[in-house]
């Protein structure tokens, strides 16, 4: 892995009473796709805020490209896009007169701001309306415009807090194709979002936080491998001997349980996609392979999981 | 100082860069805001009238005196000719409702908008938005005042047919300063109010309430306090004369009050005393008659009220700036 341009140690923010992040500890790559994923209220917000140095920490310590955000906040904000979860404009001025305002505020001159401004519009797709009121514009053209107004200082990392919420599926689509293009220009790109099956296909890696911890973290794979025991489904349709075949399933390395679901059809729960090994195993036992398929664990599932066991820890920590 | 303002202080100390970094950029892009805005277009048309309609009644109640008063220029801003008010009683209604209406939603408009998480996170701190914010709407009241004033001036020239004197150019000149800076305070209070409250109506109306108490309420309280005080026991002079003191005194925490007593002494030079012998409304032509003052007595008279103003805006501004940086952003 390349270095870390993120990195917070024992990160704690309290409100009065509520602690919204708890010694958090994170570490984030250069370049890689990592997404915070977690319920409402498990301080994904709160901890986007101490990375801009827009909230002050509690306790902890926070390094974002090198920079501590509550020292130097100017550097760090110069070098890090913030699209905040519902974010607005000024609904009265053009998308250009909008990003100009943005550009104007990061210091960039006029001639080069105007370049890098209408670039960013037509790359993503605003280039005919760059010069409409915004009031015009709909919810997901104002997600897009979002983005180009965090491309016009260039940034080496972008922060984007729920960037699918209230678009439509198509839309959130879309925008995760967006968010895949910023990857392949090497911008670091964080996200949080409790929209976990919208996010999960575009992340390199997630962190899943619950109660301002990150309790998990790693790429979807590793934690359905390290949590969901057994966390891949793989169904078989084959014709023969069912004892002999589903004798030959169990032998298989990694497969958990077996399960015959009538009609010549078994279940098959894994710990990998063992797909190429099971259908090999039933036509050495003589089995005819009809059709094949494998269910991968979804976030979800493992999310659900670990709130359970979290739970189940905690009930059994305070009794 | 208290200990948040001590923690503040030092962090400010430790952060990197000016903390103006950016405040041009946010004050061209709010007077663009400002002066583009409907509630603008709306604010000339009213002070337009007003104007007219004031120099208007005024010109034709002074006209005779053409050639003999020295200091007729400023009757055209002084004399009213029933049930027509004069000018400056005009102003000094107008300009607090003006500088209301171009700072009450300064704030409370980003967060509404969603766009102040998305301000501050570009690499300017706060203090550069709500110092920028009201620079524009200072520079936006002065502008707005500075033609106001050149209008009635030049109508002035060409409904009296002779030029004003220098030293009647120079009170001018200072009357139409402090006007903007009572202005200031006001612009001050309802950014304060912007930042308190969420709803724009909320600190539009805590604003307005405000100005109404002080320029209703605050007189007449000042006068039961000084009573309580200092009550006329024995009916002695000095015993009236210690309660004016206080009710002077008292009166003098309304910025209004201190507005009507820098007018008086600029705008009529024969008024040698403020304070006591101004009580009641305070109007130049209810002032004590005599030989007109040399500029200077007359600034040297309301220096303290001038200062007073400017203090108290920039008090106002202090407890915003405060009040804005331990907010919390976040929509
Ligand atoms: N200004 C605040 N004052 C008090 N509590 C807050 C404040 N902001 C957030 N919280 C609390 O902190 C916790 C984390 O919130 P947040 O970071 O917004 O979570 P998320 O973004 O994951 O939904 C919540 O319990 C929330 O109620
Ligand atoms: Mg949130």
């Amino acid at each position: 892995m390349s270095k870390p341009v993120i990195e917070t140690r024992k990160l704690t923010k309290r409100y009065d009473r509520v602690v919204a992040v708890n010694n958090l500890d994170m570490t984030i790559h250069q370049g890689e796709i990592f997404g915070m994923l977690g319920p409402n209220g498990s301080g994904k917000t709160t901890t986007i805020l101490m990375l801009l140095g827009l909230t002050e920490p509690t306790a902890g310590e926070v390094r974002v490209l090198g920079l501590d955000p509550a020292r130097q906040p100017l550097s760090v904000k110069a070098r890090v896009g913030y699209i905040p979860d519902q974010v607005g404009f000024y609904d009265d001025l053009t998308a250009v007169e909008n990003l100009m305002y943005t550009a104007r505020l990061n210091g960039i001159p006029r001639k080069e701001a105007m370049k890098r401004i209408e670039e960013a519009l037509k790359r993503l797709g605003l280039g005919e309306v760059m010069d409409n009121p915004v009031k015009t514009f709909s919810r997901g053209m104002r997600q897009r415009l979002a983005v180009a107004d965090v491309l016009i200082k260039q940034p080496g990392m972008i922060i984007m807090d729920e960037p699918t919420q209230g678009l439509d599926p198509e839309g959130a689509h879309e925008f995760l194709n967006i968010i895949r293009q910023l990857k392949d220009e090497d911008i670091t790109v964080l996200l949080a979002s409790h929209l976990l099956h919208q996010v999960q296909a575009v992340c390199d890696r997630v962190g899943l936080f619950y109660k301002g911890r990150m309790g998990l973290s790693g790429t979807v794979e590793e934690l359905a491998r390290q949590y969901m025991k057994g966390g891949y489904r793989i169904e078989l349709e084959v014709e023969g001997d069912r004892k002999a075949i589903e004798r030959a399933l169990q032998q298989v390395k990694g497969v958990t349980e077996v399960a015959y679901l009538g009609r010549n059809r078994y279940e098959v729960r894994a710990q990998g996609d063992l797909r190429a090994e099971t259908a090999r195993a039933a036509v050495l036992a003589d089995g005819r392979l009809l059709s094949l398929n494998v269910e991968a664990p979804s976030l979800d599932d493992i999310y659900v999981r670990y709130f359970q066991e979290v739970e189940h820890d905690r009930v059994k920590q305070a009794a | 100082m208290t200990a948040s303002s001590k923690q503040l202080e030092m962090s400010r100390r430790a952060r990197e860069g000016s903390p103006w970094t950016g405040l041009w950029a946010v004050v061209f892009k709010e007077m663009a805001d400002l002066l583009t805005s409907s509630r603008m277009r709306i604010l000339e048309v009213l002070i337009l009238l007003t104007a007219v309609g004031a120099v208007y009644a005024a010109m034709s109640q002074i006209r005779e005196s053409i050639g003999r008063d020295p200091f007729l220029f400023l009757k055209l801003f002084t004399v009213s000719k029933p049930p027509i008010p004069s000018f400056v009683e005009f102003l000094s209604i107008l300009v607090p409702l003006i500088a209301i209406s171009l700072s009450f939603d300064a704030i409370n408009g980003e967060f509404n908008r969603r766009t102040l998480s998305r301000i501050l996170s570009q690499p300017i701190y706060r203090d550069a938005l709500l110092f920028g914010k009201f620079l524009a709407s200072f520079f936006t009241l002065a502008l707005v005042l500075t033609v106001i004033w050149l209008l009635i001036i030049g109508l002035g020239l060409i409904g009296l047919g002779v030029p004003p004197s220098g030293e009647t150019v120079a009170r001018l000149l200072l009357f139409l300063l402090a006007t903007i800076f009572y202005g200031g305070v006001w612009l001050a209070l309802a950014m304060v109010f912007s930042i308190v409250f969420r709803q724009p109506s909320a600190a539009a109306m805590a604003s307005l309430a405000t100005w109404l108490f002080f320029l209703i309420f605050w007189n007449i309280l000042a006068g039961l306090f000084a009573n309580i005080i200092s009550p006329v026991r024995m009916g002695l002079p000095q015993e009236v004369i210690a309660q004016a003191q206080w009710q002077i005194a008292l009166a003098r925490f309304s910025p209004t009050f201190l507005y009507g007593e820098i007018l008086a002494a600029l705008l009529n030079p024969a008024v040698r005393q403020v304070g006591l012998g101004l009580l009641l409304p305070l109007l130049p032509q209810g002032a004590i008659p005599g030989s007109p003052l040399p500029l200077a007595q007359s600034l040297l008279l309301i220096w303290p009220q001038f200062t007073g103003l400017i203090a108290a805006t920039i008090l106002l501004f202090a407890l915003g700036y405060v009040l804005f940086q331990r907010q919390e952003i976040r929509a």
